[in-house]
């Protein structure tokens, strides 16, 4: 590996005046390339739609973006000590279903339909640690088998059928219960004209955020992914650092899913599968924004918010939606050229 | 005959040079050793030579005419091979000896290459290293030494020149090398230029034909092996300075016994080692590669834990994990500077601080003016050169990175500090300070376990050395008795003197 880090450029004497340009030009856009893509994409579809820059619009794109920064922040922290979960998505999945059937079939109180499913999801991140932590198995290949798991768990239980108010049951009759108000000011509700989950996304970014930078935590989480062996060496408990990360990543998940519940009012079944792409994207964005070339939890968030943004203004301009991916992979795919370029110099 | 001629070659890893313009000519039919240190250069002149890295500056030539070597192919179509050091790292150990030996026809030949015909080739390629093995058995079987001939039997699978052998006898047993003599005897008849990494002198007194030694990055000597003495190449090969530094005449008090170990198990060799550091007191773990060294080094601070327990000031303690070890007062600094010491993307501070981070948190929250404050004054104390402290450890030279990886035990303030290698890789300026922060902390009553295979190192400021040979301790010396050739006769087996005269 180390001989492949070491090969350096030689660099062609005739190219110096091109180098020099470059040279300004490469840092500039490797720290504020994503910001400029946004402000360019902003203005873009403000000038083919008047409709794109208004307040309206606006919180209509953060509410979209909340959920998936929500299950980005997840994907965030398992990236940064090393590893990766994949099975953010189905987790979210089953704390949509979760809390809906609490609500519908059992009638139970929102404190019950927001605690159960964390406690669930708690659970699955556990899952996730063993095999990462005690089995040793690959980050990527445990949390894959544990997504077809989640998946196929959630599944079953619904027995493959959707939980809405007043849904017939098998056994005859009606649901007992319904979506509770106070359940779906959640995913509804306004608080001075801010859409509650973009309050609980920010309040999640921000706190994480400081958690990340300013703590012992935050700062043994970044070191066990950065060196894990060395981190050993130096006395820090670097599995149970990656184990308080998958239990943070499926907290968020599941975090991600009630908020989609309470913003749909039903309990979808499969509704995170879709998320977890786009999650996976918005933390590898978020890589590059500031050049910081490491995951984090501001980067996450405006790489979230590029998303929505894009997918916002293309469906404005009657984009159809299997076209949007393709918008999507190649942001994606010049984020990360951006980084690795940089990391390669 | 053809000679092959590197001039003035130039090396250098972000700000750390390691070839400061290096000569150096190789004719056919002779045995040339290269000789050097730790660090002197000699792997970067051969991998820049193999193609595996690429020169900053110099000339290379073939029979006077410019040769091109900037890939591993270029290399190989001048004619040049290199049988490395870690075998495992150029052989398929999943596939037979004969699909190894014959690799190259499977990247040049043509399509289809008929298994009777591999295996008959294969078999003329082990005779020729006198390898009396079956081509058709998975290479996973094959001890090291027949490893490294396999490894040669590839190299002359095609019409070779010149062959780079990177420390060859380093595993191996005396008879095995022995063999591997012969070997390289015979391919230096049939007009083929060696060139022979070693810092074995009496090997290389018997084998070859020309020495040019490296120090710090230029070429100290180059002569004909039959004009000059081993001496002479010691003292090219260390320096003057060094050799200075290195005489050490005063005698430590010493105080109570701090670490002791008792047949204590090394998980990872399945020997049993005892031993034991008393305040003030340098202990010196030697040995040749393979002898256990890392392992036992690794197994007392629970890196590689044992089920079996230590006793620390008398007390028994169990190091089931780094964190153990630390809080009994126990520090390592080990031998992968940068894969295991320091972490090469975080700052000085940070770097510093790691095993004693709790002392700077509040409520969970890192202090970092303190944290720095602290940090910049043992940047001061240990002499670690970068321009501020908010430095990336990447960005510094190997002596300074030793540096950090030494300080951070330091900020704990423990009592028994385990050295695995600390000198590998690193100038003669860094070894001086390294040098002195361990004798710093013999003088403040710590115990001092010195692991290295530098025995010029050992015999400088031990107090007290052991020797390590196949996993277990086979002697022990103390400062006024030991010798090169006594520690070199315990590391190897008891085999040294009666082979190489």
């Amino acid at each position: 590996m180390a001989q492949y880090v070491h090969k350096e450029h030689v660099e062609n004497d005739l190219n110096t005046s091109k180098l020099s340009l470059q040279e300004k030009i490469f840092p500039f856009l490797y720290r504020y390339g994503t910001l400029l893509v946004i402000l360019l994409t902003v203005i873009g579809f403000s000038l083919a739609n008047d409709k794109f820059l208004s307040y309206q619009n606006f919180t209509d794109i953060l509410r979209s973006v909340s959920i998936i920064t929500l299950l980005a922040i997840g994907v965030t922290i398992s990236l940064i000590v090393g590893g990766f979960d994949l099975s953010v998505g189905s987790t979210a999945s089953l704390a949509t279903v979760t809390s809906a059937a609490a609500l519908v079939l059992y009638r139970q109180e929102t404190i019950v339909a927001i605690l159960i499913p964390i406690a669930i999801g708690l659970l699955v991140g556990l899952l996730n640690s063993f095999f990462v932590v005690k089995v040793r198995l690959p980050d990527l290949l445990a949390t894959l088998a544990v997504m077809y798991i989640i998946n196929g768990l959630h599944l079953t239980f619904t027995k493959g059928f959707s939980i809405y108010n007043n849904m017939p049951l098998s056994e005859g009759g009606t649901a007992p219960g319904v979506f509770l108000p106070s359940f779906l000011y959640i995913g509804q509700g306004e608080i001075w004209s801010v859409p509650v989950p973009v309050i609980i996304m920010l309040i999640a970014v921000i706190v994480v955020h400081i958690i990340l930078q300013q703590t012992r935590f935050g700062r043994l989480l970044y070191i066990t992914g950065g060196n894990e062996e060395a981190a050993r060496l130096s006395g820090v408990p670097v599995q149970r650092y990656k184990m308080y990360a998958y239990l943070l990543s499926a907290f968020f998940a599941t975090l991600a899913g009630i908020l989609l519940a309470a913003r749909i009012g039903t309990g979808q079944v499969s509704a995170g599968a879709p998320l977890l792409m786009d999650g996976v994207a918005a933390a590898f964005i978020g890589f590059s924004v500031f050049g910081a070339g490491k995951p984090n939890v501001i980067g996450t968030f405006v790489g979230a918010v590029l998303i929505g943004i894009l997918l916002n203004g293309l469906t404005m301009l009657n984009v159809p939606y299997y076209a949007q991916d393709i918008v999507k992979g190649s942001i994606l795919i010049g984020a990360l050229a951006f980084m690795y370029y940089e990391k390669k110099k | 005959m053809t000679i092959l001629s590197l001039t003035s070659i130039q090396k250098s890893f972000g700000e750390q040079i390691v070839l400061k313009g290096v000569d150096f000519t190789v004719k056919s039919g002779e045995v040339h050793a290269l000789l050097g240190a730790n660090g002197a250069g000699k792997s970067t002149l051969m991998k820049i030579l193999s193609g595996d890295y690429e020169r900053d500056g110099g000339v290379i030539t073939l029979n006077e005419k410019e040769l091109t070597i900037n890939t591993p192919a270029h290399a190989k179509a001048a004619g040049i091979e290199m049988v490395v050091q870690e075998v495992d790292t150029a052989l398929v150990s999943s596939l037979s000896i004969a699909e190894n030996v014959t690799m190259n026809t499977f990247i040049k030949g043509p399509a289809f290459f008929s298994w009777k015909k591999r295996y008959r080739v294969a078999q003329e390629l082990l005779n020729r290293v006198g390898l009396k093995l079956d081509p058709a058995i998975p290479l996973s079987r094959c001890s090291l030494a027949e490893k490294q001939l396999v490894l040669i039997a590839k190299a002359i699978s095609e019409d070779i020149s010149f062959i780079i052998l990177d420390e060859p006898t380093a595993a191996l047993s005396t008879k095995e090398a022995q063999h591997l003599f012969t070997v390289l005897r015979e391919l230096q008849k049939q007009d083929v230029g060696i060139i022979y990494i070693s810092h074995r002198l009496p090997e290389i007194m018997e084998l070859s034909t020309r020495v040019t030694v490296l120090k710090d990055g230029y070429v100290t000597l180059s002569k004909e092996t039959s004009h000059c003495s081993s001496e002479e190449i010691v003292r090219a090969m260390l320096g003057n300075e060094l050799v200075e530094l290195l005489n050490d005449e005063e005698d430590r008090m010493l105080g109570d016994t701090l670490l002791e170990a008792k047949q204590f198990r090394i998980p990872s060799t399945g020997e049993s080692v005892s031993l034991s550091v008393r305040e003030g007191e340098i202990v010196g773990v030697a040995g040749l590669v393979g002898a256990g060294k890392t392992e036992t080094a690794r197994a007392l601070f629970g890196a590689d834990p044992s089920k079996d327990s230590l006793y620390m000031k008398g007390k028994k303690i169990r190091v089931s994990n780094p964190q153990k070890a630390i809080s009994a007062g126990i520090g390592f600094v080990p031998e992968e500077r940068r894969k295991e010491g320091i972490l090469v993307d975080y700052n000085v501070v940070e770097n510093l601080t790691l095993p004693v981070l709790k002392q700077f948190t509040k409520f969970g929250f890192i202090q970092r003016k303190q944290e720095k404050t602290e940090a910049e004054k043992w940047i001061k104390q240990l002499g670690i050169k970068t321009q501020k402290s908010s430095l990336l450890l990447n960005h510094l030279s190997g002596g300074n990175q030793q540096k950090a990886s030494i300080g951070k035990w330091l900020l704990t303030d423990g009592d028994v500090f385990i050295f695995d290698e600390p000198t590998k890789g690193i100038d003669v300026g860094a070894k001086q300070d390294v040098f002195q922060c361990i004798k710093n902390l013999a003088a403040n009553k710590k115990g001092v376990l010195y692991f290295t295979s530098e025995i010029q190192e050992l015999l400088a400021f031990c107090d007290r050395i052991l020797v390590m040979y196949d996993g277990k301790i086979a002697g022990e010396l103390n400062k006024h008795e030991a010798t090169t050739e006594k520690i070199m006769h315990y590391a190897t087996g008891g085999h040294y003197g009666t082979v190489r005269s």
